[in-house]
């Protein structure tokens, strides 16, 4: 088996055996990268040759004893909207096109503490604003199963990388699905944490609200791994939770007798592709074989959460967005008569389309006279949402939907209608409304052999419940063992 | 509700765009079509309901208002497309 078809708990077990060297995992992650990367174009910034001097000087270090730690010398990708000190952090943007941080991100630091080796920096939509990567300035990311398609988004990069093997693991960030979604058209792991687990400073806002830095993996185990080392309280977010530090590899038992898992049936009615739908039908066979208790229960908030979303979203991101002005670390106009051309000129060309269409929107949604109608109308919806999922969780452990009304789609097939592309967050969105924690699993494939996707959501903080359910149904389904990605379709 | 072509020069205003002729329009039908589905919120059974502004218990947070120096000043000022003795230019702003 080559190198870089192991899971990072798999590469451990082979550091602590000394069958693998620090150095040997990061080579074959550069080669992987130097024959992979054109087909997938999943980084924005590669850092091999770093990677590469930084492993012998970490070789070196266990070596002697200096470092210790059993993520020490493991490699990792990270999406380009964290913050990397030293290291362009471009949001996949015109508008920070050049843009090096000052200081790292938590997480970031979080991995430089541990000595893990950054291979890069991922691809992204434009300030994670799209579901395809496709709004990216830099480049389109292709799917590894199948190079036409997109790999969802907006952490597409991200989960490109990690299904082609060109990353162990890697963080993305999620806002209404955009780790969830790319993960589940790559055949991959992603979890999105309860809202206020993992500190969002360094992570460049997108909406402060939503916002959810998580890990994308080969499989269960590596995310609990990677969720024990980003979780904690944080001063420099005041929206992180001070709470006592779990174990989530401890609850990886692989018994789920009796867990009480809901299927709302509106997240499988119109709209979802019966394909998607019939792998789904599968997999509650499987939960119930495996001796959980299954229901049918109505949730009717998904069209509503939709909506609310994308109120909410965008006014906060039209915020956000103000302090991209062209004066201190930005993309600046060649040509300006005064400080309010400045400002114009340099958003309207350094801004994409995608990212200009939501500032609108959220502009429009906070103005006088629509403020009611829309933001406060949604901002008690989001109440709504809310309530609505803690009377489930008052009966039920889980709730499982599709990650995704379909398989990945056909790069370009979409982008010419947004609304359409909104739609498709259909599964997700509720998820970020109600701060709840989400895990995207793989559960099959369809007739085409593009990978389904499976959402397992939880109550506030119960992380371990879903990650364990998700890790019992991998056990039993063994989706790395029976599908891998083919890089159909090749180059364009 | 029906949005105008004023109305999105005056949030494109707001917002500190330009838009060029063909994005009004597009920007228009796209701000028509994507509120005519979120409209939808006004039918959802929220009376009586409070508002939530973030995803967890709103509280604050509070900490000793105490000075911290950032001294990397210079890696700051990296970003900056035009400094000058250590300053970010800009044009002149009083006549």
């Amino acid at each position: 088996m080559n190198i870089t078809e192991f899971t990072v708990h798999e590469l451990q077990e082979k550091l602590k055996n000394k069958e693998l060297t620090i150095t040997e995992i990061t080579k074959a992650y550069v080669d992987r990268i130097n024959e992979k990367e054109k087909d997938v174009q999943a980084f924005v910034t590669t850092l091999t040759d770093e990677a590469i001097s930084q492993a012998k000087d970490i070789q070196a270090k266990v070596e002697s004893g200096e470092i210790k730690g059993d993520l020490a010398g493991i490699p990792i990708g990270i999406k380009d909207n964290l913050c990397t000190k030293g290291i362009k952090t471009t949001c996949s943007s015109k508008m920070l096109e050049n843009f090096i941080s000052p200081y790292n991100a938590t997480v970031v630091e979080k991995i430089n503490d541990e000595n893990m080796i950054d291979l890069g920096k991922l691809n992204m939509d434009e300030f994670a604003m799209g579901g395809s990567t496709e709004t990216s300035y830099f480049a389109k990311t292709r799917n590894p199963w199948n190079l036409t398609k997109v790999p969802g988004g907006s952490s597409g990069g991200s989960a490109a990388a990690v299904a082609s093997n060109m990353v162990p693991w890697a963080l993305g960030s999620d806002t209404g699905g955009s780790i969830r979604q790319p993960s589940s058209f790559c055949g991959v792991v992603g979890l999105k944490p309860t809202y206020g687990l993992v500190s969002r400073y360094g992570l460049v806002a997108f909406a402060s609200s939503l916002d959810q830095i998580g890990p994308i993996t080969k499989d269960v185990t590596d995310s609990a791994i990677l969720l024990n080392l980003i979780a904690g309280h944080d001063k420099k977010d005041t929206t992180s939770v001070d709470m006592p530090k779990k174990d989530y590899l401890k609850a990886l038992t692989g018994n789920i007798k009796g867990l009480k898992i809901a299927i709302p049936k509106e997240f499988f009615g119109e709209g979802i592709n019966e394909e998607v739908k019939n792998k789904l039908y599968e997999a509650i066979e499987t939960y119930k074989k495996l001796g959980a208790q299954v229901e049918e229960i109505s949730l009717d908030v998904a069209q509503y959460a939709l909506a609310t979303y994308y109120i909410i979203a965008c006014a906060e991101a039209s915020s956000n967005l103000g302090r991209f002005d062209g004066i201190r670390y930005t993309y600046r106009t060649q040509e300006f008569k005064n400080l309010k051309e400045l400002y114009k000129k340099s958003r309207s060309e350094g801004f994409g389309d995608e990212v200009k269409r939501r500032i609108i929107l959220g502009t429009y949604v906070l103005s006088s006279g629509y403020y009611d109608a829309y933001y406060k109308k949604a901002q008690q919806v989001r109440t709504l949402v809310t309530n609505e999922f803690n009377k489930a969780f008052e009966k039920y452990d889980v709730i499982l939907t599709p990650t995704s009304p379909t398989v990945a789609f056909g790069i370009g097939e979409k982008s010419n209608n947004p609304l359409e592309m909104y739609l498709a967050d259909i599964c997700t969105v509720s998820v970020n409304i109600a701060g709840l924690p989400g895990i995207s699993i793989p559960c099959g494939v369809d007739s085409q052999g593009m990978p389904i996707g499976m959402q397992l959501i939880g109550n506030k903080f119960c992380e371990e419940t879903i990650l364990n359910a998700a890790y019992t149904f991998e056990q039993e389904i063994k989706f790395r063992e029976n599908y891998k990605p083919e890089f159909k379709g090749g180059a364009k | 509700m029906q949005v105008s072509r004023e109305e999105i020069l005056h949030i494109a205003n707001l917002a500190h765009l330009n838009l060029e002729e063909n994005e009004i329009e597009k920007y228009q039908t796209n701000l028509q079509d994507i509120l005519n589905f979120a409209n939808i919120v006004n039918n959802a059974p929220v009376e009586g309901l409070d508002i939530t502004v973030g995803a967890n218990e709103a509280k604050n947070v509070f900490r000793k208002d105490e000075i911290e120096i950032f001294e990397d000043n210079e890696s700051l000022l990296k970003n900056a497309i035009n400094p000058e003795q250590n300053m970010f230019k800009i044009p002149k702003v009083i006549n």
